[in-house]
């Protein structure tokens, strides 16, 4: 690796731990050991193996410093880890071995690159004189995961392991953060070095804090002065620059209604008045309809994904689009805007917000809550306070809600359980929504949410699972049990994997092609665990079930089986314009 | 609409910086008609000169995409009247057939010139656009073609002071921090 692009640079004299005064000699292993430390790490997700044996030999001195936590699966590392980076804003950490340690973390970084999770995955390598000999679990790595990850390296001296990583966390966590992967030959942990730790701030041709463009703002500003019926789209980047006060300043300054995105979900109150919903495919009505009836769309750290534009040809085509974004290139990638701005959420919005004059706009906010009647009427009064029949998915959501008070980390995995929870979830504060938005990776939530506990330990963490998701990372109930994560664990049974099933009922005339499961007893799989656990099948045990496992100490497994055949409406059909939508 | 358009990328030394680049076109299913790159005037920058056929706005996309990057300083789409650019050809001809027409006033009328003479070949290099080489390329069939290649573009854009200008300040920031650190 070349390290001339890292500069050194003056360390932060407030964080000792960054600097060592001297060089000290160790081998590359426990430089990299030394390193995480160095960069406040706590917490490590992995798996060892071959070729990442000295670094974990290394480790053995330092488990009083760092927490090791031994998954099941390197996917689970990965998805651990950003549950982890997502309840507590510090850097997720991975370990895993060369070949195939290395090639489980291929869906994982995948997840993370597109959901924007500051991420660092530490592989082992086959010594830099096999490298390209097809040597044993050998792989690839930097070429797989190339265009998966923010970045990556392969370091194959000691003395280059330092630097390769301060880079790595300066990488993962500055700008729009992602997935970054280091990859670290064996020869070069073995090899003594010379260990000097310095924090990276810079590179040169990498500038993850954009100069403000100050005409982008009175731009922004007078386009929303001048508007009738503005709106905000408020997207995962509100949550990652830690803007939801700007946010929610800025909506009630100007009398602006505040829909949310999936990653966006937990900026806003769900109570709070001027918020009106989720946006997109199984969004809620009033904010996906009034799309097209507004006259400024504000968009604020979130990037048009498809899923929230349905036909983008067709989307917004009535309104003049302000679009605040810390990655450019996601400006005009899918939607032109009318004036860019290109800065994270915070300062966009703070440098905004004076400029913004006070308005009230009572018809175009009433507006809103008469549509939202009718998907109350349609969908909501039956989904959530059904009287007869099966149990819904819904009903167990809004059960959950109310007795977390809103305020659990809610982990979804992905599917029709994903929807409804996203749908029904009474969030409160900031960074309690965990789900796999852009990837929709099966098998997210269990991993996902022993990593948020893991990063906030005094949060109660309900993980909501269908069954199909919950039976692709099953195994993690083993790295619960052995390390005593307390993660609330709802699985929504319906015997079917639900999504795929209600697209075959509306689009493919009924064909159930693979979409049934017979499945296995639950509670008795995480009885094997040792974890405790409840099967529920009727109305009057749900409320009782669920406080009985909010209230035990420690993990607890609740199965809940729910109707077959519900489907999840509204439903914008993909592709289709959002004017589409159909609430039944 | 498909047109040819050049892309400059400057970027850091760093191995698998290409691969880097050229995966952004793939995913867009954009197919890569040249490429050239070599250090520039700052040590440690490299330039890639890339064309393609393509559409502008899909391009404006791609070069935002491989901004983001990194390893990636900057990088341009640019139009045909933007660039100045010279691609490279040589041509292996047999000496066999020299009697079958005047070849120095093709290698006259053409600009281009004989590198190198075998008893059995000679080797004749030209400079200059697509068209030009592929017309030469028609002139010398004739006399017995053993060999023809080609080169990528090699191109200036004609509005580039200023970018160069940023790059070399970079190259003197990037000194006086070593040295401000060393002391």
């Amino acid at each position: 690796m070349q390290q001339k692009d890292v500069l050194p640079m003056k360390t932060n004299e407030s964080d000792k731990r960054a600097t060592t005064a001297t060089p000290e000699t160790m081998s590359g292993a426990t430089a990299v050991i030394r390193s995480l430390i160095a960069e406040g790490v706590e917490t490590i997700f992995g798996y060892p193996g071959g070729a990442i044996m000295p670094i974990y030999d290394a480790l053995y001195d330092f488990q009083d410093q760092v927490h090791h936590i031994l998954v099941r699966h390197e996917q689970g590392a990965t998805h651990a880890a950003q549950g982890y980076a997502r309840s507590n804003g510090k850097v997720g950490v991975v370990f895993a071995t060369s070949g195939p340690g290395a090639t489980n973390l291929v869906t994982g970084l995948a997840d993370a690159y597109m959901d924007s999770t500051p991420m660092v995955c530490i592989t082992g390598q086959v010594a830099a004189s096999l490298l390209g000999t097809d040597a044993f679990q050998e792989t690839d790595v930097i070429g797989i995961t190339t265009p998966i990850t923010k970045w990556n390296i392969q370091v194959t001296r000691a003395e280059d392991i330092p630097g390769a990583i301060a880079k790595a966390f300066y990488i993962a966590r500055s700008g729009r953060p992602g997935p970054v992967l280091v990859d670290i030959t064996k020869n070069a942990q073995v090899a003594m070095m010379e260990f000097l730790y310095k924090k990276c701030e810079y590179i040169r041709s990498y500038h993850p804090i954009p100069e403000l463009n100050q005409k982008s703002i009175e731009d922004a500003a007078e386009l929303i002065n001048n508007a009738q019926r503005p709106y905000i789209l408020c997207g995962h980047g509100v949550l990652i620059a830690g803007a939801e006060k700007e946010l929610i300043a800025l909506a009630e300054k100007a009398q602006i209604p505040v829909a949310s995105t999936l990653l966006g979900l937990s900026a806003v109150p769900v109570d709070h008045p001027l918020y009106v919903g989720y946006l997109g495919m199984h969004g809620n009505y009033a904010p996906n309809i009034k799309t097209n009836e507004c006259d400024v769309v504000i968009a604020v750290g979130m990037r048009f994904d498809d899923r929230i534009t349905g036909d983008a040809t067709s989307y917004i085509k009535q309104a003049k689009v302000v679009h605040i974004e810390i990655d450019a290139a996601e400006i005009n990638k899918i939607i032109k805007a009318d004036v860019g701005v290109h800065a994270d959420a915070k300062t966009a919005l703070q440098a905004l917000l004076p400029h913004v004059n006070p308005a009230v706009r009572k018809e175009w906010i009433d507006g809103f809550k008469t549509l939202d009647q009718e998907e109350d009427k349609v969908v909501r009064q039956r989904e959530l306070h059904p009287t007869e029949g099966e149990l819904k998915m819904a009903e167990v959501v809004r059960i959950i809600s109310e007795r977390t008070k809103g305020e659990a980390i809610l982990v979804t995995d992905v599917g029709q359980h994903q929807m409804i929870a996203s749908r029904y979830y009474q969030f409160k504060n900031p960074n309690t929504n965990i789900t796999s938005g852009g990837m929709g990776t099966m098998g997210f939530a269990l991993p996902a949410a022993m990593g948020a506990k893991v990063g906030a330990p005094d949060k109660e963490v309900v993980a909501v699972i269908g069954d199909g998701c919950f039976q692709m990372t099953l195994q993690e109930l083993g790295t619960i049990y052995q390390t005593q994560i307390g993660v609330k664990i709802v699985i929504l049974n319906n015997n079917f994997l639900g999504m795929v099933r209600q697209w075959q009922q509306l689009f493919f005339d009924k064909r159930y092609s693979s979409t049934e499961m017979t499945n296995p007893d639950f509670v008795q799989i995480a009885k094997g665990f040792f974890v405790p656990g409840r099967k529920v099948t009727s109305r009057d045990e749900i409320v009782a079930a669920v406080d009985e496992m909010i209230s035990h100490d420690g993990a607890y497994l609740l199965e809940v089986v729910v109707e077959k055949e519900d489907n999840v409406f509204p439903m914008i059909p993909a592709g289709a314009p959002i004017a589409s939508i159909r609430l039944q | 609409m498909q047109k040819e358009y050049t892309i400059t990328v400057y970027t850091e030394d760093r191995i698998g910086i290409t691969n880097r680049i050229t995966v952004i076109f793939t995913r867009r299913q954009i197919n890569i008609t040249g490429l050239t790159t070599a250090e520039t005037e700052i040590p440690g920058v490299y330039k890639f000169v890339i064309t393609v056929l393509s559409e502008r706005e899909k391009l404006d996309k791609v070069v935002g995409q491989i901004e983001r990057l990194i390893e990636i300083h900057r990088a341009f789409v640019h139009e045909e009247e933007d660039v100045v650019y010279q691609e490279l050809a040589l041509y292996k001809v047999s000496t066999q057939n020299l009697h079958k027409g005047n070849i120095e006033q093709v290698i006259r009328e053409n600009n281009a010139r004989i590198l190198t003479v075998d008893p059995e070949y000679f080797v004749i290099e030209k400079t200059g656009h697509q068209q030009e080489l592929l017309d030469m390329l028609k002139h010398l069939e004739p006399f017995g073609m053993i060999e023809y290649t080609k080169s990528g573009r090699v191109a200036i854009v004609k509005w580039s002071r200023r970018f160069h200008d940023h790059l070399k300040d970079l190259a003197k920031k990037e000194a006086d921090q070593y040295k401000s650190i060393n002391v």
